[in-house]
């Protein structure tokens, strides 16, 4: 795509002895909408935080356009960041907030051809010029007319686009966003999710996204980083990370999945339930145990006799566009959706076609995922943002460590 | 933020020591033999032995525990109740008795004193005409009665003095608790079958604890602490650790007073340290289990 | 539990015991011992300017040095990690649990002619200090007793500011010096501003230190209004005027320091 202006090389970062980022590498391009997904405690915070230069990693390199950025302090980065909170300045109105960085006067610096610095000198931008490039920031985030307020006078929505603009207008190379939609309710996080996505696209530089929030990676990104235990588990574009997820943690975590045991015969020939199933994937040894990956909406239900396989619906939900469907085969509960209402109880063959079929190699998470037996607890998983919150006050806490550093 | 360098930590010695020097003094001169407290004539702990014989110190230590723990007690009582009573009131009524609540916290101490000196001086007064007309009336003579309604400065005129001023300090701990108190913690306790006296007293009371807690230990602190207002409000029937040593200042300061002050000063330090560490245990073991989820 | 009666007992407490002294304050001072109206007792004020003029002085001289003192004190806590910083409140505020009266007169033997400083520097060479009974006592002794009543509330303030919003300003380029500059200072200024309360009007009042370490040679209007209702010169009247005179100055000075303490936020804004 374009050229590369972040690398992270063998980054490890541990708060006492517990290891946060484990011999993490990356990369990220110029221009590009990166996110970094994954449960809280997985280490996108720290990542986060390393690159903005607030927590310094106990080994590994970090570079910027190829220098070498360990031991440059936050404020002599061209990266600029919106904060979780979006730790706006609560003394000042909003005009200030987000003229904070031009006031500072920024150090010049004049090199000769051999790169050692001839000459400093200290530039202050015009009060006209400061004026100009706030309003126009603000009228980027539509927040004109708002200058006097202080911050809270504002809504959560209004504060977020304060953040935005007040980084954005230092005129950065790279824009952090640490979970900058966290706070906002469903249908305005949507609409900011839309609205993000444009600003990165007119201004043209690099957004680099925190978020727990698979459907707004989805939803955003060029490029999606899923991480847990501090690890990378997979890096691509959205489609690829849904279609084709690299491990059983990693397509349960985008999107829903039914993930079954199976012995790859050959290529495109898996077995489960002692069937042999025509699938597209290859390049696995004969016999290899994997993952099966089957997502919900993949799955065809037809008559009893024309079914690959036959099950008994357990439970119905009906969603609004579609039912969720658990249905038992031999004791394994497959998630599908489908807008064919069937009973409770009724006995039903399902079809699946080769590109339904994702195999994965084994792994950690093998046997972790993917089986919808406690569905319902799976449900309040999701919905339980306090356990959430509660998680991040921890990893809070491990990031307030690292700050005394 | 950067850490401190050595400037700055030199900086906060000097500060330091500069608060404890006159402490350190002190604690040295209760050991030192001789009755000077500008020579040091050798080590001794003759004026503990002294100490539990004096009777004027033995004295007003018990009246400023006395009062203290009186005062203390009375003012966490009745301040507790009219925080809760103005955090139930509309906001204009509730501003007014707040701004009032805050003139003994913001008055200078002398103020404070002189004014309810002479509140309680004209009261007296008052009160002693009034006896004397009722003893001149017609009822008096024909009941035979004698009355006498007059009182002067004393204890009792000290104990109010101090309820007076900590009462706003329990007002002003207390007020923010029951602001973070949720409303629909009571409302649970009720809609589970309790009584309003018992959602009160398991529900509601339990969360202010600690604020109430809190204005006490001011409380008691500011009430041993203090002397101003004791000094013009007791008289001269009761004294205060701090107007005996008061008097004793201006003519010779026994080291005995050296010596009470000593082991004041350690009983605090000792309780301060104490509670200090457990503290410090629970917010480790807190950070611990944080760290592990 | 919602009931506004609770709050009874404590105003009829106030009415009898804050408010009524206060209005017996202004009683007296506008009436004379037979209860006759009179503007005397401020008339007679005037010869006591200069004790006014003096205390006042004296302790925006005290003020001015606890700020100097506090903030950094105040500034640096903050930026110390663990022990220190969990123990600061603690380690500032345990010796106001030393009586105070004795506090203050420990000064006495540390400054004398032959005291602990003058042996210490005549030790080392230097020539002896005549600080004892002088305003400069004076001075020491209320930066001593009150030092802490400035640290506390700054040091609140400053531990209080949300580490976030100071990374947002390095975020934005702010070096260490423009993060204090342009964050730290002007959050932390309501702790300084009470902390200015707390300070002066103890100082601009008090009798105690003035008498035990400026030897009576300086007169406070603290000593003015104790010498009117127990000492010497007793005449309530008189000490209710001057009570009541310096109660107003405090008030004004106190509502314009505020009004300039905004101003000056707005100005850091600006």
């Amino acid at each position: 795509m374009s050229k590369e202006l972040i690398r992270l090389r063998n980054i490890r970062m541990a708060f006492d002895d517990e290891v946060v980022l484990n011999d993490l590498n990356l990369y990220i391009n110029d221009k590009e909408f990166l996110t970094l997904l994954g449960p809280s405690g997985c280490g996108k915070t720290t990542t986060l935080r390393i690159i903005g230069g607030f927590t310094t990693p106990v080994s590994g390199d970090v570079l910027f356009d190829g220098v070498r950025i360990n031991d440059v302090p936050p404020y002599r980065r061209q990266i600029n960041t919106v904060f979780q909170k979006y730790a706006l300045f609560p003394h000042m109105n909003v005009f200030e907030n987000v003229a904070f960085g031009l006031r500072i006067p920024k150090v010049e610096e004049q090199r000769d051809e051999n790169g050692k610095v001839v000459s400093r000198r200290k530039v202050k931008l015009s009060e006209q010029e400061i004026q100009d490039r706030v309003m126009e920031m603000l009228e980027t985030v539509s927040l004109k007319g708002f200058e006097n307020r202080k911050p809270d006078a504002l809504s959560g929505g209004q504060q977020q686009r304060v953040a935005i603009a007040r980084a954005l207008v230092n005129r950065p190379k790279v824009l952090l966003l640490d979970e900058p939609l966290g706070a906002l309710d469903l249908k305005l996080r949507k609409d900011m999710q839309l609205e993000l996505k444009k600003i990165q696209q007119q201004v043209g530089i690099t957004f680099i996204y925190v978020t727990h929030d698979q459907e707004e990676a989805l939803t955003m990104s060029d490029t999606i980083v899923v991480m847990d235990k501090g690890r990378i588990q997979q890096i691509g574009t959205p489609e690829d990370i849904y279609n084709e997820p690299k491990n059983a943690f990693v397509a349960d975590f985008i999107g829903e999945s039914n993930i079954i045991d199976g012995v790859m015969v050959r290529d495109k020939l898996v077995k489960m339930y002692g069937k042999e199933f025509p699938c597209l994937d290859g390049g696995f040894a004969e016999n290899e145990p994997v993952d099966v990956v089957i997502r919900p909406e993949d799955i065809d239900i037809v008559p009893v006799d024309q079914g690959q396989l036959v099950g008994t619906v357990t439970s119905v939900t009906f969603k609004g566009m579609q039912y969720d469907i658990i249905v038992d085969f031999r004791g394994f509960k497959w998630l599908i959706q489908t807008t064919d209402h069937s009973p409770v109880g009724a006995r039903i063959g399902v079809k699946i076609d080769p590109d339904g079929f994702h195999i994965m190699k084994k792994s950690q998470y093998s046997g972790m995922f993917g089986d919808y037996s406690s569905y319902s607890d799976e449900y309040d998983e999701l919905s339980d943002v306090d356990a959430v919150d509660e998680d991040e006050g921890a990893e809070e806490e491990r990031r307030e460590e690292g700050y005394a550093e | 933020m950067k850490k401190n360098g050595i400037l700055s930590r030199a900086f906060l010695a000097i500060l330091f020591l500069f608060l404890y020097a006159p402490i350190f003094v002190l604690i040295a001169f209760s050991f030192n033999d001789s009755k000077s407290n500008a020579v040091w004539g050798g080590f001794t702990f003759d004026w503990y032995v002294q100490l539990f014989q004096n009777r004027t110190v033995l004295g007003a230590l018990q009246t400023t525990l006395l009062v203290s723990v009186l005062a203390t007690l009375i003012a966490t009582v009745v301040g507790t109740a009219a925080a809760i009573g103005f955090s139930s009131m509309k906001r204009r009524p509730r501003s007014l008795f707040l701004t009032v609540n805050n003139i003994p916290l913001t008055n200078a101490d002398i103020i404070t004193g002189v004014s309810m000196m002479l509140l309680f001086v004209f009261a007296g007064q008052a009160l002693a005409d009034f006896s004397g007309w009722l003893n001149n009336t017609q009822l008096a003579e024909n009941a035979n009665l004698w009355f006498d309604f007059s009182f002067s400065l004393g204890f009792v005129t000290l104990l109010i003095a101090h309820i007076t001023f900590d009462i706003p300090y329990v007002i002003v701990s207390v007020l923010p608790k029951l602001r973070q108190l949720d409303p629909n913690l009571a409302e649970a306790a009720l809609d589970l079958g309790a009584t309003r006296l018992q959602a009160f007293w398991k529900v509601v009371l339990p969360e202010l604890v600690p604020g109430i807690v809190n204005g006490m230990l001011i409380a008691f602190t500011m009430s041993i602490d203090d002397f101003v207002i004791s000094y013009f409000t007791a008289g001269s029937q009761a004294s205060t650790l701090s107007m005996v040593v008061y008097s004793m200042v201006r003519r010779r300061v026994s080291p005995e007073i050296n010596a009470l002050s000593t082991l004041m000063f350690v009983a605090v330090l000792i309780l301060l340290v104490v509670i200090n560490l457990r503290q410090a245990r629970q917010e480790e073991r807190r950070k611990r289990q944080a760290l592990r989820s | 539990m919602r009931n506004k009666w609770l709050a009874a007992p404590y105003v009829g407490w106030m009415a009898l015991f804050v408010v009524a002294p206060l209005v017996l304050v202004v009683v007296y001072a506008l009436t004379t011992r037979d209860g006759s109206f009179t503007l005397d007792n401020f008339s007679n004020m005037m010869q006591y300017a200069a004790v006014f003029g003096r205390s006042f002085l004296l302790a925006g001289i005290a003020t001015v040095l606890c700020i100097l003192l506090g903030y950094p004190m105040a500034y640096f806590l903050s930026r110390e990690r663990g022990r220190l910083r969990s123990m600061a409140t603690l380690l500032i505020m345990l010796p106001m649990w030393m009586n105070f009266l004795l506090r203050t007169y420990s000064w006495v033997f540390l400054l004398e002619r032959n005291g602990f400083f003058n042996t210490l520097l005549s030790t080392i060479g230097l020539p002896k200090l005549d600080i004892i009974n002088t305003q400069a006592a004076v001075v020491l002794g209320m930066v001593y007793n009150f030092l802490p009543f400035m640290v506390l509330p700054i040091f609140s303030v400053i531990v209080k500011i949300d580490h976030r919003i100071i990374e947002a300003a390095q975020d934005l380029g702010a070096n260490s010096v423009q993060v204090f500059r342009r964050v730290i200072l002007p959050l932390s200024l309501p702790g300084v501003l009470s902390g200015v309360t707390m300070v002066f009007i103890p100082s601009v009042s008090t009798f105690v230190i003035s008498r035990l370490l400026g030897g009576g040679m300086s007169l406070l209007v603290g000593d003015l209004i104790e010498m009117q209702f127990l000492g010497s010169a007793y005449n309530p009247h008189l000490g209710s005027a001057i009570s009541l005179v310096m109660m107003v100055i405090v008030l004004i000075c106190m509502g314009v320091m505020n009004r300039f303490g905004e101003g000056e936020e707005e100005a850091v804004l600006l």
